[in-house]
């Protein structure tokens, strides 16, 4: 059987609601943002059309929680925002991950903080993406570099989704958004989908929050199923608990869900590290500049790879400090203040030095930029 | 013979797990929740189709006590919960219970649209005047001239008309009783969950703690009494209605819903990429 590979010029927010109706989304809930605004128009035409559904709302707050609320009647559920709005969002994004239910935000990171500019890219949602929302809870966060990737990641958020009962954000930004690119999209039969899991057991015997299994099933409102879904702390039947001993078991199950399964949800990439002396840590729209930059500087003899974090959040700590290890130099090239240049020298710990290239004006870091800091400091003295 | 109020409610609460409940003693919390439940069994609906959703207050914890599909939102967000899970389950019976803080003033944006937008919600706003479950601050509901925990020298705003917002909004059904009307309000909440569109049923209750007991009516009896005497109707001729507030059916049109509107768009959708 020869495998249907499609073609296409498509821009990054088109990609993404490809991939989202690829990988079974059957609701949208959104309000008009730009740079995320044609994810939100290309879904109100494509879900009615698999029998899915879209709805504007009021605003993002309403349009989260209608998110969660469709997502609890069984449907795979997102909604696509940027920096104004994923701000609005961060509330209701802690009640879904206390409650425990599935959603795929995408936020196209454009320049803050505040308005900012609308039309510019920035990297500087990562740490918001991370602890936004008020209280202690797990988080999964992908960044994508290409257009494919728009398509790619957004199938892999819902199946993480699903599979760990876990809000997952993807942390686009405006670059990858809203560039075009040519784009092999993979034969239908090859793209991956997750299935949430049901129940099996009778409704007497679930319990929707059951502390001996590491992500219970979570079955879709009206099915029989009778429970009850709070954001307060809850006993493993859904009701509110003051009970520490009910309360510990929970808190330690949300963490190990995401931390246990490291393997399967932290995603990076190498490139020319075989021999690298200098390693760059890059991602999203930053990876592009930067692997241009490795371009360049190899012409040049100089021994750097790169390692580029297609998985944000969970923070790939194994990854960087396995690098730490082989580089004398790491350089971490984002559009903010070094969000994730901080997290690099925390797991770091000293065994490389950690250097930043920011850029915060709205303007797309440049290879030059980046090759600038790879080149060793030309001395005075000479 | 119709049974005693007791055996028909309590097959209806999740009587072994969730009670005492938290709410105070003669609190009118406790009246519409009987009210509904028997609203809800006299129309036959199955408990596995009934969604109740809340959000933040008293009456957030309102579902918890009931065998129903329960959830409990955020603060004011109720009816958006609701509108996507209308929209994923359209043939349940979706049951939004909020508070008049909930729905007027951090959820009062969603509740205008959702009045506009005609989602399939039933809209059960408590509006006991106050912010009871923070301890008696002002509400967008609180009289003029009252006294809350928030305005000791009494409070200088106007306050809102939940039943006329719901109307001006758009609502196609809107009801308003008390908790001292249980009679009436039961059979308006069998129209209110009949009724297809948004419907919006406002209970004025009793907060006599947090607002009877600031503004001279520290038992819940001078609260209900304060209710039979200050409310008429909704038929009343205009010379006697004068400053009350009336009850009743205050708006009952037909517009189409939003999920049945949607399912066409479907068809359509469905029709154009089949070709």
């Amino acid at each position: 059987m020869t495998d249907n590979v499609v073609v296409k010029l498509m821009q990054g927010n088109e990609a993404c609601a490809e991939g989202a109706i690829a990988a079974g989304a059957r609701f949208f809930a959104g309000y008009p943002i730009t740079p995320s605004s044609e994810i939100a128009e290309i879904l109100s035409s494509l879900l009615p059309g698999v029998g899915g559904k879209f709805i504007q709302m009021e605003d993002e707050i309403a349009s989260i929680a209608a998110v969660i609320g469709a997502s609890l009647g069984g449907l795979k559920s997102m909604t696509a925002t940027s920096g104004p709005g994923f701000s609005l969002m961060q509330e209701n994004l802690g009640f879904a991950a206390a409650a425990e239910i599935p959603c795929v935000i995408v936020n196209v990171q454009r320049a803050g903080p505040s308005t900012g500019q609308p039309t510019s890219p920035s990297q500087g949602d990562v740490m918001q993406a991370r602890w936004g929302t008020h209280g202690d809870h797990p988080i999964i966060a992908l960044s994508p570099s290409s257009v494919r990737e728009m398509f790619d990641l957004t199938v892999r958020a819902f199946n993480l989704s699903e599979k760990y009962r876990t809000p997952v954000i993807v942390l686009a930004d405006e670059v990858v958004a809203h560039m075009r690119e040519k784009v092999e999209f993979p034969a239908e039969q090859r793209i991956p989908v997750f299935e949430r899991p049901t129940p099996t057991v009778p409704p007497e015997w679930y319990f929707p929050f059951d502390n001996s299994m590491e992500v219970p099933p979570l079955a879709p409102l009206g099915e029989g199923y009778r429970y009850h879904v709070t954001g307060l702390y809850h006993d493993k039947a859904g009701f509110p608990t003051l009970r520490p001993d009910e309360i510990t078991p929970w808190f330690e199950r949300v963490f190990a869900k995401i931390e246990r399964h490291l393997n399967d949800i932290v995603e990076v990439e190498e490139r020319m590290m075989d021999d690298a002396e200098i390693g760059l840590v890059a991602y999203g729209c930053s990876a592009r500049s930067a692997l241009a930059a490795l371009r360049l500087a190899r012409e040049q003899g100089f021994k750097v790879g790169m390692l580029r974090l297609k998985t944000v959040w969970p923070f790939p700590e194994r990854e960087v400090t396995r690098l730490s290890r082989r580089v004398d130099r790491i350089i971490v090239p984002e559009m903010n203040r070094g969000q994730i240049r901080l997290e690099v020298e925390r797991v770091v710990r000293g065994r490389a030095e950690v250097v930043g290239v920011n850029r915060l004006d709205g303007e797309m870091i440049t290879p030059n930029q980046i090759f600038e800091a790879i080149k060793p400091p030309v001395s005075e003295d000479l | 013979m119709k049974q005693p109020a007791f055996h028909t409610i309590y097959p209806y609460l999740r009587s072994h797990k969730k009670f005492p409940h938290v709410w105070c003693p003669g609190c009118g919390n406790g009246i519409v929740l009987g009210t509904l439940v028997r609203a809800i069994d006299g129309l036959g609906l199955q408990k596995d189709n009934v969604v109740m959703v809340s959000g933040i207050g008293c009456t957030g914890r309102m579902p918890v006590y009931v065998d129903f599909n329960t959830l409990h939102t955020t603060h004011g967000r109720a009816i958006p919960f609701a509108t996507g899970l209308k929209m994923a389950r359209p043939e349940m019976n979706v049951i939004v219970i909020m508070g008049d803080g909930d729905a007027t003033a951090i959820g009062g944006n969603h509740f205008i649209h959702a009045a506009r937008r005609n989602v399939g919600l039933t809209a059960i706003i408590v509006n006991n005047l106050i912010y009871g479950m923070t301890g008696g601050q002002c509400s967008p509901t609180t009289p003029k001239g009252s006294v809350a925990t928030t305005t000791v020298y009494g409070n200088i705003e106007q306050p809102f008309d939940i039943s006329r917002i719901a109307e001006a909004a758009g609502a196609p059904f809107v009801a308003r009783s008390t908790v001292v009307h249980v009679f009436e309000l039961e059979k308006l909440m069998e129209k209110a969950l009949q009724k297809k569109g948004f419907a919006v049923l406002e209970v004025i209750s009793n907060c006599h703690v947090g607002y009877g007991r600031r503004n001279g009516m520290p038992a819940a009896v001078e609260m209900l009494k304060w209710m039979r005497q200050n409310t008429v109707p909704a038929n009343t001729p205009p010379g006697k209605a004068d400053g009350k507030i009336t009850r009743g059916v205050l708006a009952d049109k037909d517009v189409p819903e939003y999920t049945e509107l949607y399912e066409k768009i479907i068809e359509k959708a469905m029709g154009r990429a089949a070709e």
